[in-house]
């Protein structure tokens, strides 16, 4: 007899809670839109932030209520966007593949040192140490990986003193460009290895002497990329080389005329 | 007078977490941030005040006489899962954006065995309904402090230089047995 009311105590009680859940929940019900959820499961999942939104949900919420574009995951690119239009019922526009870039060469054998530093390994924090690190430049990228630890897919590291970008891994999220403390990060135009792509690896706005005191491979500004040209597309801007890609061919003469080599084929 | 005690000495004396070592994986695993470890503090002491209550009210009132207290764990189990899953849809409905804050620590909370815990030791030390919700909601306060503190020093120790063979967890477990050692200095106040 013990044993059955032991067992419709439980039950009893169990049922009841299960009532209330149920009467709660139909009471409580928050409207969710099924397109919303369909966008959702097309979405990487990585709540990377990258597009702008507090993360994947939110996005998702967004590109429902139209307030998003469909192609605003910038990690799930062309494939996502146009899953996503098809849920939304638009037409996907051809968005370009961006990756990031590192715009800094001044390896350990390069860049000079002003000091040994030991301490917080942190680029973020750098701006308390003397000079904002040992590094001699005062633009070229410290190599402490703040930009390794923002990024979600394993697409940047430090080798030999400079953070690198694996462009094949990149996703173009933006956060190693958000976090970098001296802005040495771009998104550029991605390109596969079997078209070369050329680019200024030093973001060095001092004048030449300057450069050349403390980089070995820093911009100097000489212009003379600018001069061999043909299409308009490098030019010095505060001392400093760029390169506007929208122009750029990639046949190299910038890179072949550069005295101090600092023009390289993107890897 | 004796509800304060009771409150004192659940929050400080017998800290949930560092002396009698329940709800060791959200204080563990939720509190490198201040502000989700705040978001945890906060949760867990809206549930345990709540269920200590609900708790206390059916072990006195249908257990007791029904001669089924050894029933005592399933059933609180059945109260805490629910009511954890209650205060979910109630945050969803009326203010997202503390859901949205909380996010996945609400339905942790049900797995925290403070949780269950302390409705158990209410059971055991044969508080009635008052003092059940006293000591639940010192319990629960003892929990976010320690949580709050617990966080704040993880934050720190992220900038000292931790030798290798510590880094991570170990620290973290020896921060916690430190703390431990100090709260112990707290059962001088009773």
């Amino acid at each position: 007899m013990g044993v059955v009311i032991a067992a419709a105590v439980v039950s009893i009680t169990g049922l009841l809670l299960g009532l209330f859940l149920g009467v709660m929940g139909k009471k409580f019900y928050v409207e969710v839109d099924q397109k919303e959820i369909d966008v959702r499961n097309e979405l990487p999942g990585n709540n990377c932030g990258g597009c702008g939104y507090a993360g994947c949900d939110a996005l998702a919420k967004a590109i429902a209520a139209g307030e998003a574009k469909i192609d605003a995951c910038p990690v799930g690119g062309a494939p996502v966007a146009a899953k996503i239009a098809e849920i939304m019922g638009t037409e996907a526009t051809e968005s370009v593949r961006m990756t990031a870039f590192v715009k800094c060469s001044g390896t350990c054998d390069k860049a000079k040192e002003n000091f040994t530093y030991s301490g917080v390994m942190k680029c973020v924090d750098m701006n308390v140490v003397p000079n904002g690190g040992s590094k001699a430049c005062t633009y070229g990228c410290m190599g402490y990986g703040s930009c390794v630890d923002a990024c979600e897919f394993d697409a940047i590291h430090v080798i030999n003193g400079v953070a690198k970008v694996d462009k094949e891994k990149c996703k173009a999220c933006g956060k190693c460009v958000d976090i970098c403390p001296r802005n040495l990060i771009d998104l550029i135009p991605y390109k596969p290895k079997a078209k070369k792509k050329y680019v200024v690896e030093c973001a060095n706005k001092d004048k030449g002497k300057a450069v050349i005191d403390v980089c070995s491979t820093g911009c100097i500004g000489c212009g003379i990329c600018e001069k061999t040209c043909k299409l308009d597309a490098i030019h010095v801007v505060d001392n400093c080389a760029i390169i506007d890609y929208s122009k750029c061919v990639g046949c190299g003469m910038c890179a072949d005329k550069c005295p101090k080599q600092v023009i390289h084929v993107h890897a | 007078m004796n509800l304060l005690i009771i409150a004192i000495s659940a929050a400080l004396v017998n800290n949930v977490v560092l002396s009698q070592f329940l709800g060791l994986c959200p204080f563990l695993g939720v509190s490198k941030k201040i502000n989700t470890a705040a978001g945890m503090g906060g949760a867990v002491i809206g549930v345990i005040t709540i269920s200590s209550a609900i708790c206390s009210l059916i072990y006195d009132f249908i257990l007791t006489p029904l001669d089924l207290t050894y029933l005592n764990t399933i059933v609180f189990i059945l109260v805490i899962a629910t009511l954890v899953q209650f205060v979910e849809m109630l945050l969803k409905k009326t203010s997202p954006a503390l859901y949205e804050a909380l996010g996945v620590y609400l339905p942790l909370i049900t797995t925290n065995c403070a949780v269950l815990g302390i409705a158990l030791t209410n059971v055991q030390n044969s508080y009635n309904f008052i003092e059940s919700v006293v000591s639940g909601l010192g319990t629960a306060i003892g929990f976010a402090i320690a949580i709050i503190i617990m966080a704040g020093i993880r934050e720190r120790i992220e900038y000292n230089d931790v030798p290798e063979s510590f880094k991570g967890m170990p620290i973290v477990l020896l921060t916690a047995g430190l703390m431990s050692i100090a709260f112990f200095g707290f059962s001088g106040i009773l």
